[in-house]
């Protein structure tokens, strides 16, 4: 792709913004007034008052990471009884995905009742934004992304792309299956 | 002028056309009516009773298609009232519907999504029983599988067997709640346009077999075009699958369906065109290849200078040129430009393959499966200039008369077999221009590379004499281009 150059217009400073001055107290200000809200709270809290609780710092990575409960990580599978995925390959999700990283091909499943299942379903964890949308879309409950698996890293682009056997497994610990 | 009768319907004045019923005068002028059981060529047998309307002074709903307006007379489809009879008769059609549209592929283009989510879906079930159970997945011939639970009992497709084909291997079993459509013992759904059952069936009760679990029906792209099939020159719309190429095996061309074209093919195709597609994207060439003396791949430009000169070389009296039926109207032009007004070449060969000359019948299969000999005949091949038969061709070659073979999209080697690479071997020159190899594209001095009909747009013009336009659905593979500008292009340094 042809890149094309163009000049960004930058604002004019006055006197205040070149002395730098306003800005570096602004920030001392908002560092202040977190440590003496959160400094507030802890102590009231400590003399029985029931206000919201102060912020605590978590040592991550060395202490594992609190998610809310509604958090969205990365994508689970569900399955039958038979061991299969419990996704039909609707391709319901692959339709909604606004980041186009569901790849899914499907194939004739041995029961009746089943009909259809996935063949391959692959999803590029390098491109998904967690938006949910999938999870939503999905008429039979069959993608979820409540195993909290935030930490999500591959040294290739290929290795972000999970597939059928790796999106199965329930609430691994730690980085992506090989 | 024939006469005609005005009535309203929702607040509109319609003139209806002598013998035309309310739906079929709605239809034609674009309004809505639900319906399933009419088909415009099949008849209208009231089952479904989805198209119910109110007529003023009526005591009672009455079925759109089996009514005949009378002058002045005031009819509702979209009022309250005759929608909520609409909704019933859907929401009967439902009692027993697997509801199965995660795994169906008539899903994004069924009669009865469409209808529910146009304003007379219920959205609530008023049923306490448990649904029937019938046969799901039964294969019904070579082409088509039926699902009994999707089935809505319109009965298109048995009136399509036993109206069209003509071959009536379908009928209705059982009454009432256990009806279902089957075979008839001991037959199988194998006529020659079996496909159009799906077609005609509102629902995913009918499917094709080739196109199962292969793409979403949103996926595709619909192009105009005309069946290449035969000389009959159905008007087909070519189903396109680009947007996710790990979809249906990765192949372009995902189906073809009819488009209505009543002086041509009515509603239908045949099974040939319809299925016949599956090798579209095989076998394929994209690049202009010089494969002898050395081997090269060339720009259009050298390959347009080495082809142009070596066609010059010898007499033209020893070079002889084969085109085929494939070329569209715009290829004759060029092809006429560049071998008969440039070139003045006398051997033409554009007689069919022996598989191009198949089965006919009354209803569309003609013949000729070559679909636009008809514009050669334009101008003058077939009628002012005669074509060679592949044995008289042959034996010119072997008494050593033609030293040079212009072969566009025909494989000699496949009619001569064994004989045609000893043949072909004691050609001074031979250029192959074709979309696929073939046989005949190993053994070629050069190699063009040329478009398909998806990829290209034209005209063909069918056995009636009608010229009919298709468009282009495809990019061009590689250097792929259509054979008029190859052949424009060797003109011009000539
Ligand atoms: S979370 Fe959003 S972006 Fe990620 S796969 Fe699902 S739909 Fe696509
Ligand atoms: S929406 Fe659900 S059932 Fe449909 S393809 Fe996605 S995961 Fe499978
Ligand atoms: S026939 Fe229509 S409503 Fe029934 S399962 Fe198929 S797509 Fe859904
Ligand atoms: S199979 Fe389809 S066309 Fe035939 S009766 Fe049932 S719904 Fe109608
Ligand atoms: S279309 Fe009128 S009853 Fe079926």
């Amino acid at each position: 792709m042809a890149m094309l150059p163009f000049s960004v217009i930058r604002p004019r400073q006055g006197f205040v913004e070149r002395t730098y001055l306003w800005e570096a107290l602004h920030g001392l200000i908002v560092t202040f007034r977190h440590l003496f809200l959160n400094l507030g709270r802890h102590l009231l809290r400590l003399l029985g008052a029931r206000v919201a609780p102060g912020a605590v710092t978590i040592q991550y990575p060395e202490q594992p990471a609190v998610l809310g409960r509604r958090a969205r990580a990365r994508h689970f599978l569900l399955r039958r009884a038979d061991g299969f995925p419990r996704c039909t390959s609707c391709l319901l999700c692959e339709t909604i995905c606004p980041a186009k990283c569901i790849h899914i091909t499907a194939e004739e499943s041995p029961d009746v009742m089943v009909e259809k299942r996935a063949k391959s379903f692959d999803i590029d964890l390098g491109l998904c934004v967690f938006c949910g949308h999938c999870v939503e879309a999905c008429p039979c409950d069959a993608i979820h992304m409540d195993v909290d698996q935030v930490e999500l890293s591959s040294y290739t682009r290929s290795g972000m792309i999970w597939s059928l056997p790796a999106l199965m497994r329930g609430k691994p610990q730690g980085g992506a299956p090989s | 002028m024939a006469k005609t009768i005005k009535f309203t319907l929702d607040g509109r004045v319609i003139e209806a056309r002598e013998g035309e019923t309310v739906l079929q005068a709605a239809t034609r002028l674009g309004l809505l009516i639900p319906h399933y059981c009419w088909h415009p060529a099949l008849g209208n047998p009231g089952n479904c009773r989805m198209c119910n309307v109110e007529v003023e002074g009526a005591p009672k709903a009455l079925v759109s298609c089996r009514l005949y307006p009378k002058e002045g007379m005031v009819a509702r489809s979209a009022a309250p009232a005759p929608r909520r009879w609409q909704s019933a008769a859907l929401e009967f059609h439902l009692v027993d519907h697997p509801l199965d549209c995660p795994v169906c592929d008539q899903s994004g283009e069924c009669g009865l999504q469409d209808y529910y989510m146009n304003s007379i879906g219920r959205y609530r079930s008023s049923m306490r029983d448990n649904k029937w159970h019938m046969g799901k997945r039964m294969v019904l011939g070579p082409h088509i599988m039926l699902d009994q639970e999707r089935c809505i009992m319109c009965t298109r497709c048995t009136r399509f067997v036993d109206l069209i084909s003509k071959s009536h291997e379908l009928g209705i079993f059982g009454r009432g709640h256990s009806q279902v459509i089957d075979l008839v013992p001991g037959r199988v759904l194998d006529n020659p346009y079996s496909g159009c059952v799906a077609d005609v069936c509102p629902v995913g009760a009918l499917t094709d077999r080739d196109f199962r679990f292969q793409v979403r029906v949103w996926y595709l792209d619909w192009t105009d075009s005309i069946c290449p099939g035969c000389s009959r020159g159905c008007n087909i719309s070519a189903h396109t699958s680009t947007r996710r190429p790990w979809q249906n095996k990765g192949l372009r061309l995902a189906r073809v369906k009819p488009r209505y074209k009543p002086e041509v093919n009515g509603h239908w195709i045949c099974d040939e065109g319809r299925y016949g597609f599956l090798n579209y994207d095989s076998d394929r060439l994209g690049k202009v290849m010089r494969l002898k003396p050395s081997a090269e791949e060339l720009s259009w430009e050298a390959a347009a200078a080495e082809v142009s000169s070596a066609l010059r070389r010898k007499p033209a009296e020893g070079l002889a040129v084969m085109a085929s039926g494939r070329l569209s109207n715009e290829d004759w032009q060029a092809f006429q430009k560049l071998f008969l007004e440039k070139l003045n070449v006398r051997r033409f060969l554009f007689a069919p393959e022996p598989d191009q000359v198949g089965a006919e019948d009354e209803l569309l299969r003609r013949r000729d499966k070559a679909p636009n000999l008809e514009g050669g005949k334009a101008v003058g091949f077939g009628t002012r200039i005669a074509s060679m038969s592949w044995d008289s061709l042959a034996a010119d070659i072997e008494a050593g008369k033609v030293w040079g073979l212009y072969a566009v999209d025909r494989d000699p080697v496949k009619v001569w077999d064994q004989r045609g690479h000893e043949l072909l071997e004691r050609l001074d020159l031979l250029v192959y221009q074709g979309p696929r190899k073939g046989l005949t594209g190993e053994l070629a001095h050069y190699r063009l590379p040329a478009t398909d009909w998806l990829e290209e747009k034209g005209h063909f013009t069918n056995f009636q004499g009608l010229v009919q336009p298709y468009r282009q659905a495809l990019k061009p593979l590689g250097a792929a281009k259509p054979d008029w500008a190859i052949f424009e292009g060797l003109a011009a340094r000539l």
